[in-house]
Protein backbone atom coordinates (compact mmCIF):
# COMPACT_ATOMS: atom_id res chain seq x y z
CA UNK A 1 0.00 0.00 0.00
CA UNK A 2 1.60 2.78 -0.94
CA UNK A 3 -0.93 6.07 -0.52
CA UNK A 4 -2.58 6.70 2.97
CA UNK A 5 -6.29 5.54 3.79
CA UNK A 6 -8.81 8.28 3.52
CA UNK A 7 -9.78 7.36 7.49
CA UNK A 8 -6.62 7.85 9.36
CA UNK A 9 -7.90 8.78 12.57
CA UNK A 10 -4.54 10.15 14.29
CA UNK A 11 -5.16 13.18 11.74
CA UNK A 12 -8.50 14.41 13.05
CA UNK A 13 -9.61 16.35 10.05
CA UNK A 14 -9.59 12.94 7.93
CA UNK A 15 -12.98 11.73 10.19
CA UNK A 16 -15.46 13.59 8.66
CA UNK A 17 -14.27 13.89 5.03
CA UNK A 18 -12.86 10.59 4.15
CA UNK A 19 -15.71 8.45 2.24
CA UNK A 20 -16.98 5.32 4.04
CA UNK A 21 -17.27 3.27 1.01
CA UNK A 22 -14.33 2.12 -0.74
CA UNK A 23 -13.50 3.64 -4.03
CA UNK A 24 -14.97 1.89 -7.25
CA UNK A 25 -12.43 0.53 -9.36
CA UNK A 26 -12.94 1.50 -12.65
CA UNK A 27 -13.18 -1.13 -15.55
CA UNK A 28 -10.71 -0.59 -18.38
CA UNK A 29 -12.05 2.22 -20.94
CA UNK A 30 -9.62 3.54 -23.77
CA UNK A 31 -12.11 6.41 -24.25
CA UNK A 32 -11.98 7.56 -20.50
CA UNK A 33 -11.11 11.24 -20.45
CA UNK A 34 -8.88 10.79 -17.30
CA UNK A 35 -5.73 8.94 -19.62
CA UNK A 36 -5.59 12.06 -20.66
CA UNK A 37 -4.07 15.57 -18.85
CA UNK A 38 -3.94 18.97 -19.55
CA UNK A 39 -0.96 20.00 -21.49
CA UNK A 40 0.90 23.58 -20.32
CA UNK A 41 3.17 25.34 -22.93
CA UNK A 42 6.46 26.34 -22.03
CA UNK A 43 5.52 30.20 -22.66
CA UNK A 44 2.74 30.16 -19.64
CA UNK A 45 5.07 29.27 -17.15
CA UNK A 46 7.85 32.19 -16.09
CA UNK A 47 11.53 30.93 -15.47
CA UNK A 48 11.99 32.98 -12.46
CA UNK A 49 8.56 31.03 -11.20
CA UNK A 50 11.02 28.42 -10.30
CA UNK A 51 13.27 30.76 -7.74
CA UNK A 52 11.44 31.38 -4.51
CA UNK A 53 14.21 33.84 -3.05
CA UNK A 54 13.11 36.41 -6.32
CA UNK A 55 10.55 38.55 -6.72
CA UNK A 56 11.08 40.41 -3.57
CA UNK A 57 12.76 43.55 -2.43
CA UNK A 58 14.88 41.80 -0.72
CA UNK A 59 16.59 38.55 0.22
CA UNK A 60 14.66 36.53 2.18
CA UNK A 61 15.81 35.27 6.01
CA UNK A 62 16.86 31.27 6.55
CA UNK A 63 18.78 28.92 4.54
CA UNK A 64 18.79 29.13 0.87
CA UNK A 65 18.35 25.49 -0.72
CA UNK A 66 18.17 23.89 -3.91
CA UNK A 67 15.70 21.26 -4.46
CA UNK A 68 15.55 18.83 -7.78
CA UNK A 69 14.76 15.96 -9.02
CA UNK A 70 13.36 13.96 -11.91
CA UNK A 71 9.34 13.19 -12.39
CA UNK A 72 8.76 9.75 -13.72
CA UNK A 73 5.92 7.61 -14.96
CA UNK A 74 5.41 4.15 -12.73
CA UNK A 75 7.54 2.44 -15.89
CA UNK A 76 10.61 4.63 -14.86
CA UNK A 77 10.27 7.32 -18.31
CA UNK A 78 11.06 10.65 -17.13
CA UNK A 79 7.98 13.07 -17.77
CA UNK A 80 8.89 15.99 -19.13
CA UNK A 81 7.02 19.30 -20.12
CA UNK A 82 4.56 18.32 -16.77
CA UNK A 83 3.93 20.72 -14.84
CA UNK A 84 5.11 21.20 -11.06
CA UNK A 85 3.96 23.46 -8.14
CA UNK A 86 5.13 23.96 -4.65
CA UNK A 87 4.23 26.01 -1.76
CA UNK A 88 6.12 26.16 1.91
CA UNK A 89 5.97 27.86 4.84
CA UNK A 90 9.19 30.62 5.58
CA UNK A 91 12.28 29.46 7.88
CA UNK A 92 10.21 30.30 10.89
CA UNK A 93 7.52 28.32 10.25
CA UNK A 94 4.56 30.69 8.97
CA UNK A 95 2.47 30.38 5.71
CA UNK A 96 1.84 33.51 3.86
CA UNK A 97 -2.03 32.29 4.11
CA UNK A 98 -3.70 34.51 6.33
CA UNK A 99 -5.47 31.96 7.83
CA UNK A 100 -2.39 30.69 9.47
CA UNK A 101 -2.20 32.16 13.01
CA UNK A 102 0.80 30.78 14.03
CA UNK A 103 2.20 33.27 15.93
CA UNK A 104 5.76 33.45 14.07
CA UNK A 105 7.26 36.50 11.66
CA UNK A 106 6.05 37.00 8.22
CA UNK A 107 9.01 37.83 5.47
CA UNK A 108 8.20 40.51 3.84
CA UNK A 109 11.14 38.98 1.03
CA UNK A 110 9.06 35.55 1.03
CA UNK A 111 5.82 34.64 -0.49
CA UNK A 112 6.68 31.07 -0.82
CA UNK A 113 5.08 29.60 -4.03
CA UNK A 114 6.70 28.69 -7.41
CA UNK A 115 5.87 26.33 -10.09
CA UNK A 116 8.05 25.22 -13.14
CA UNK A 117 7.81 22.21 -16.05
CA UNK A 118 9.83 19.77 -16.34
CA UNK A 119 12.93 19.12 -18.49
CA UNK A 120 12.92 17.18 -21.39
CA UNK A 121 14.69 14.62 -18.75
CA UNK A 122 12.15 15.03 -16.40
CA UNK A 123 13.90 17.42 -13.97
CA UNK A 124 12.38 20.44 -11.99
CA UNK A 125 14.69 22.54 -9.73
CA UNK A 126 13.50 25.37 -7.18
CA UNK A 127 15.69 27.46 -5.55
CA UNK A 128 14.58 28.38 -2.52
CA UNK A 129 14.25 28.50 1.66
CA UNK A 130 14.24 25.72 4.17
CA UNK A 131 10.98 25.77 5.33
CA UNK A 132 10.70 25.77 9.35
CA UNK A 133 8.54 22.96 11.11
CA UNK A 134 5.13 24.36 12.56
CA UNK A 135 3.08 23.69 15.14
CA UNK A 136 -1.07 22.41 14.37
CA UNK A 137 -3.93 21.70 16.67
CA UNK A 138 -4.31 18.47 15.78
CA UNK A 139 -3.48 16.68 18.86
CA UNK A 140 -1.71 18.76 22.27
CA UNK A 141 1.93 19.54 21.13
CA UNK A 142 1.53 18.81 17.27
CA UNK A 143 4.35 19.86 15.02
CA UNK A 144 4.08 19.27 11.50
CA UNK A 145 7.97 18.14 10.13
CA UNK A 146 9.62 20.61 8.05
CA UNK A 147 8.15 20.00 4.57
CA UNK A 148 7.33 21.45 0.92
CA UNK A 149 4.06 20.79 -0.61
CA UNK A 150 4.26 19.83 -4.75
CA UNK A 151 1.42 19.53 -6.96
CA UNK A 152 2.72 17.16 -10.35
CA UNK A 153 0.15 16.64 -13.07
CA UNK A 154 1.68 13.54 -15.20
CA UNK A 155 0.69 13.10 -18.92
CA UNK A 156 -3.19 11.89 -17.70
CA UNK A 157 -5.67 13.02 -15.30
CA UNK A 158 -4.93 9.52 -13.64
CA UNK A 159 -1.50 10.72 -12.26
CA UNK A 160 -2.33 13.66 -10.92
CA UNK A 161 -0.16 13.87 -7.49
CA UNK A 162 -0.31 16.29 -4.55
CA UNK A 163 2.12 15.49 -1.67
CA UNK A 164 4.38 16.80 0.47
CA UNK A 165 8.69 16.39 0.64
CA UNK A 166 10.51 16.50 3.84
CA UNK A 167 13.80 16.99 5.05
CA UNK A 168 16.42 13.95 5.98
CA UNK A 169 16.68 13.13 9.32
CA UNK A 170 13.80 15.23 10.61
CA UNK A 171 12.50 13.96 14.69
CA UNK A 172 9.31 15.03 14.11
CA UNK A 173 8.71 12.43 11.31
CA UNK A 174 7.86 9.76 14.86
CA UNK A 175 5.25 12.08 15.69
CA UNK A 176 3.46 12.92 12.63
CA UNK A 177 0.03 11.97 12.04
CA UNK A 178 0.27 12.85 8.21
CA UNK A 179 3.69 11.28 7.32
CA UNK A 180 2.43 8.30 9.35
CA UNK A 181 -0.70 7.95 7.51
CA UNK A 182 0.93 6.23 4.69
CA UNK A 183 1.07 2.55 6.25
CA UNK A 184 4.57 1.02 4.79
CA UNK A 185 7.25 2.81 6.40
CA UNK A 186 9.25 2.28 3.10
CA UNK A 187 6.62 4.17 1.29
CA UNK A 188 7.04 7.13 3.93
CA UNK A 189 10.76 7.20 3.05
CA UNK A 190 10.17 7.77 -0.87
CA UNK A 191 8.72 11.38 0.35
CA UNK A 192 12.17 12.14 2.53
CA UNK A 193 14.74 14.10 -0.03
CA UNK A 194 18.18 13.52 0.30
CA UNK A 195 21.14 16.30 0.96
CA UNK A 196 23.46 16.35 -2.17
CA UNK A 197 26.74 17.73 -2.35
CA UNK A 198 26.50 17.41 -5.84
CA UNK A 199 23.83 19.20 -5.87
CA UNK A 200 25.10 22.27 -3.22
CA UNK A 201 26.42 24.97 -4.60
CA UNK A 202 29.41 26.22 -2.98
CA UNK A 203 28.80 29.61 -0.71
CA UNK A 204 25.78 29.74 -1.67
CA UNK A 205 23.01 26.78 -1.55
CA UNK A 206 22.81 23.37 -0.04
CA UNK A 207 21.09 20.77 -2.64
CA UNK A 208 18.41 18.45 -1.95
CA UNK A 209 17.72 15.60 -3.97
CA UNK A 210 13.92 13.93 -4.38
CA UNK A 211 12.24 12.10 -7.62
CA UNK A 212 8.91 11.59 -7.64
CA UNK A 213 6.94 8.52 -9.91
CA UNK A 214 3.24 9.07 -10.79
CA UNK A 215 1.01 6.26 -11.09
CA UNK A 216 0.49 2.64 -10.06
CA UNK A 217 3.80 0.07 -10.70
CA UNK A 218 2.50 -3.47 -11.73
CA UNK A 219 4.13 -4.35 -8.15
CA UNK A 220 1.72 -2.29 -6.35
CA UNK A 221 -0.70 -3.85 -8.14
CA UNK A 222 -0.31 -7.31 -6.93
CA UNK B 1 7.77 2.41 -7.06
CA UNK B 2 5.42 5.33 -6.76
CA UNK B 3 5.31 8.25 -4.89
CA UNK B 4 2.68 8.42 -1.98
CA UNK B 5 0.15 11.03 -1.69
CA UNK B 6 -0.33 13.67 1.45
CA UNK B 7 -3.07 16.12 2.52
CA UNK B 8 -3.53 19.42 0.10
CA UNK B 9 -3.14 20.80 3.50
CA UNK B 10 -5.28 24.03 4.62
CA UNK B 11 -2.75 26.81 3.34
CA UNK B 12 -2.83 25.98 -0.84
CA UNK B 13 -4.61 29.53 -0.90
CA UNK B 14 -1.59 32.03 -2.06
CA UNK B 15 -0.33 29.25 -4.23
CA UNK B 16 -2.34 27.12 -6.27
CA UNK B 17 -5.40 29.18 -7.26
CA UNK B 18 -4.97 31.48 -10.12
CA UNK B 19 -7.12 34.51 -11.44
CA UNK B 20 -10.24 33.23 -13.51
CA UNK B 21 -9.06 29.36 -12.53
CA UNK B 22 -12.59 28.46 -12.78
CA UNK B 23 -13.16 29.74 -16.30
CA UNK B 24 -12.15 27.40 -19.44
CA UNK B 25 -14.00 29.41 -21.34
CA UNK B 26 -14.40 33.14 -21.45
CA UNK B 27 -18.07 34.66 -20.60
CA UNK B 28 -20.31 34.75 -23.57
CA UNK B 29 -18.75 31.80 -25.33
CA UNK B 30 -21.25 29.97 -27.56
CA UNK B 31 -22.98 26.87 -25.95
CA UNK B 32 -21.26 27.33 -23.01
CA UNK B 33 -22.34 25.80 -19.73
CA UNK B 34 -21.73 26.33 -16.08
CA UNK B 35 -21.31 23.49 -13.43
CA UNK B 36 -21.83 24.87 -9.53
CA UNK B 37 -22.35 23.01 -6.46
CA UNK B 38 -21.18 22.36 -2.97
CA UNK B 39 -18.67 20.05 -1.28
CA UNK B 40 -20.32 18.47 2.22
CA UNK B 41 -18.70 16.66 4.68
CA UNK B 42 -20.13 13.59 6.49
CA UNK B 43 -21.76 15.72 9.06
CA UNK B 44 -23.69 18.10 6.29
CA UNK B 45 -21.22 20.67 6.75
CA UNK B 46 -19.76 22.78 3.77
CA UNK B 47 -15.88 22.57 3.19
CA UNK B 48 -14.67 25.94 3.05
CA UNK B 49 -11.28 24.87 1.95
CA UNK B 50 -11.64 22.15 -0.86
CA UNK B 51 -9.99 22.59 -4.19
CA UNK B 52 -11.23 21.17 -7.19
CA UNK B 53 -9.93 20.52 -10.40
CA UNK B 54 -11.99 20.10 -13.57
CA UNK B 55 -10.63 17.91 -16.99
CA UNK B 56 -13.06 17.47 -19.74
CA UNK B 57 -10.70 15.21 -21.68
CA UNK B 58 -10.03 17.13 -24.83
CA UNK B 59 -6.50 16.10 -25.35
CA UNK B 60 -3.79 18.92 -26.05
CA UNK B 61 -5.99 21.69 -24.73
CA UNK B 62 -4.17 23.87 -22.35
CA UNK B 63 -4.57 24.34 -19.06
CA UNK B 64 -6.13 27.68 -17.34
CA UNK B 65 -3.16 29.16 -15.09
CA UNK B 66 -2.19 32.62 -16.48
CA UNK B 67 -0.78 34.40 -13.65
CA UNK B 68 -1.57 37.80 -15.75
CA UNK B 69 -5.07 37.57 -14.56
CA UNK B 70 -6.40 36.74 -18.06
CA UNK B 71 -6.31 33.21 -16.68
CA UNK B 72 -6.82 31.17 -20.08
CA UNK B 73 -3.79 31.29 -21.73
CA UNK B 74 -3.00 29.59 -25.53
CA UNK B 75 -4.57 32.18 -28.20
CA UNK B 76 -7.85 30.10 -27.94
CA UNK B 77 -9.12 31.49 -25.17
CA UNK B 78 -10.36 27.50 -24.84
CA UNK B 79 -9.16 25.15 -21.81
CA UNK B 80 -10.06 21.30 -21.48
CA UNK B 81 -9.05 22.39 -17.60
CA UNK B 82 -10.36 24.33 -14.88
CA UNK B 83 -9.46 24.36 -10.97
CA UNK B 84 -11.77 26.10 -8.24
CA UNK B 85 -10.90 26.52 -4.00
CA UNK B 86 -14.72 26.90 -2.57
CA UNK B 87 -15.91 29.43 -0.81
CA UNK B 88 -16.76 29.56 3.12
CA UNK B 89 -20.20 27.95 2.16
CA UNK B 90 -18.59 25.06 0.56
CA UNK B 91 -19.76 26.28 -3.44
CA UNK B 92 -17.46 25.84 -6.21
CA UNK B 93 -18.23 26.48 -10.43
CA UNK B 94 -16.71 25.96 -12.94
CA UNK B 95 -17.68 27.72 -17.04
CA UNK B 96 -16.96 25.15 -19.95
CA UNK B 97 -17.57 24.07 -23.37
CA UNK B 98 -19.96 21.22 -23.60
CA UNK B 99 -17.63 18.05 -23.20
CA UNK B 100 -17.37 15.80 -26.12
CA UNK B 101 -18.13 12.84 -23.47
CA UNK B 102 -21.77 12.96 -21.60
CA UNK B 103 -19.23 13.58 -18.33
CA UNK B 104 -16.19 15.89 -16.85
CA UNK B 105 -13.84 14.15 -14.32
CA UNK B 106 -13.55 15.65 -10.55
CA UNK B 107 -11.03 15.95 -8.63
CA UNK B 108 -11.17 17.05 -4.96
CA UNK B 109 -8.56 17.93 -3.06
CA UNK B 110 -8.91 18.84 0.96
CA UNK B 111 -7.31 19.46 4.61
CA UNK B 112 -8.38 15.81 5.32
CA UNK B 113 -8.03 14.36 2.25
CA UNK B 114 -4.94 12.17 2.63
CA UNK B 115 -5.29 11.51 -1.21
CA UNK B 116 -7.89 13.62 -3.57
CA UNK B 117 -11.28 12.14 -3.89
CA UNK B 118 -12.31 11.74 -7.85
CA UNK B 119 -15.39 11.71 -9.62
CA UNK B 120 -17.83 12.10 -12.73
CA UNK B 121 -20.02 15.17 -13.14
CA UNK B 122 -22.19 13.57 -15.98
CA UNK B 123 -24.40 16.43 -17.16
CA UNK B 124 -26.86 13.99 -18.96
CA UNK B 125 -28.14 10.66 -17.49
CA UNK B 126 -27.64 8.22 -20.56
CA UNK B 127 -26.48 4.87 -20.99
CA UNK B 128 -23.04 4.37 -19.96
CA UNK B 129 -20.94 2.10 -18.60
CA UNK B 130 -20.24 3.33 -15.04
CA UNK B 131 -24.07 4.70 -14.38
CA UNK B 132 -25.30 1.37 -15.80
CA UNK B 133 -23.99 -0.48 -13.01
CA UNK B 134 -24.86 1.52 -10.03
CA UNK B 135 -28.46 1.47 -8.21
CA UNK B 136 -30.60 4.17 -8.80
CA UNK B 137 -29.68 5.89 -5.82
CA UNK B 138 -25.98 5.76 -6.14
CA UNK B 139 -25.93 6.65 -9.72
CA UNK B 140 -28.06 9.72 -9.16
CA UNK B 141 -24.95 11.14 -7.10
CA UNK B 142 -23.18 11.40 -10.12
CA UNK B 143 -25.76 13.26 -12.21
CA UNK B 144 -25.86 17.18 -12.49
CA UNK B 145 -28.69 18.77 -12.55
CA UNK B 146 -30.01 21.31 -15.13
CA UNK B 147 -31.04 24.07 -13.45
CA UNK B 148 -32.36 27.20 -15.59
CA UNK B 149 -30.66 28.26 -18.66
CA UNK B 150 -26.60 26.47 -19.13
CA UNK B 151 -26.41 25.88 -15.20
CA UNK B 152 -25.77 22.39 -13.53
CA UNK B 153 -25.73 21.85 -10.17
CA UNK B 154 -23.65 19.03 -8.65
CA UNK B 155 -22.73 18.65 -4.88
CA UNK B 156 -20.13 16.29 -3.66
CA UNK B 157 -20.74 15.06 -0.55
CA UNK B 158 -17.26 13.22 0.97
CA UNK B 159 -19.37 10.73 3.06
CA UNK B 160 -22.23 9.71 4.36
CA UNK B 161 -25.80 8.55 3.07
CA UNK B 162 -26.24 10.39 -0.07
CA UNK B 163 -21.98 9.97 -0.29
CA UNK B 164 -20.81 10.43 -3.85
CA UNK B 165 -19.85 7.71 -6.31
CA UNK B 166 -15.75 8.25 -5.99
CA UNK B 167 -13.68 6.57 -8.91
CA UNK B 168 -10.22 4.63 -8.77
CA UNK B 169 -8.25 3.95 -11.83
FE1 LIG C 1 2.17 22.55 5.18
Amino acid sequence: MTHPPYLHPDYASTVLRAPSRPPLEMKEDPEAAELTGPVFGRDEVDPLDADLTAGHAGEPLGERIIVTGRILDASGRPVPDTLVEIWQANSAGRYAHQRDQHPAPLDPNFTGAGRCLTDDEGRYRFVTIKPGAYPWRNHPNAWRPAHIHFSIFGTAFTQRLVTQMYFPGDPLFAFDPIFRSIPDPAARERLVSTFDLEITEPEWALGYRWDVVLGRTPMEDA
Amino acid sequence: MTTPSQTVGPFFGFALPYAADWELVPEGHPGAVTITGRVFDGAGEPVPDALLELWTGEPGDRGALGRGGTGISGGTGVSGFGRCGTAPDGSYRFRLAPPSRPYAALLVFARGLLKPVRTRVYLADTPDPLLDSLDPARRATLLAHAEGQDVYRFDVRLQGEQETVFLEF
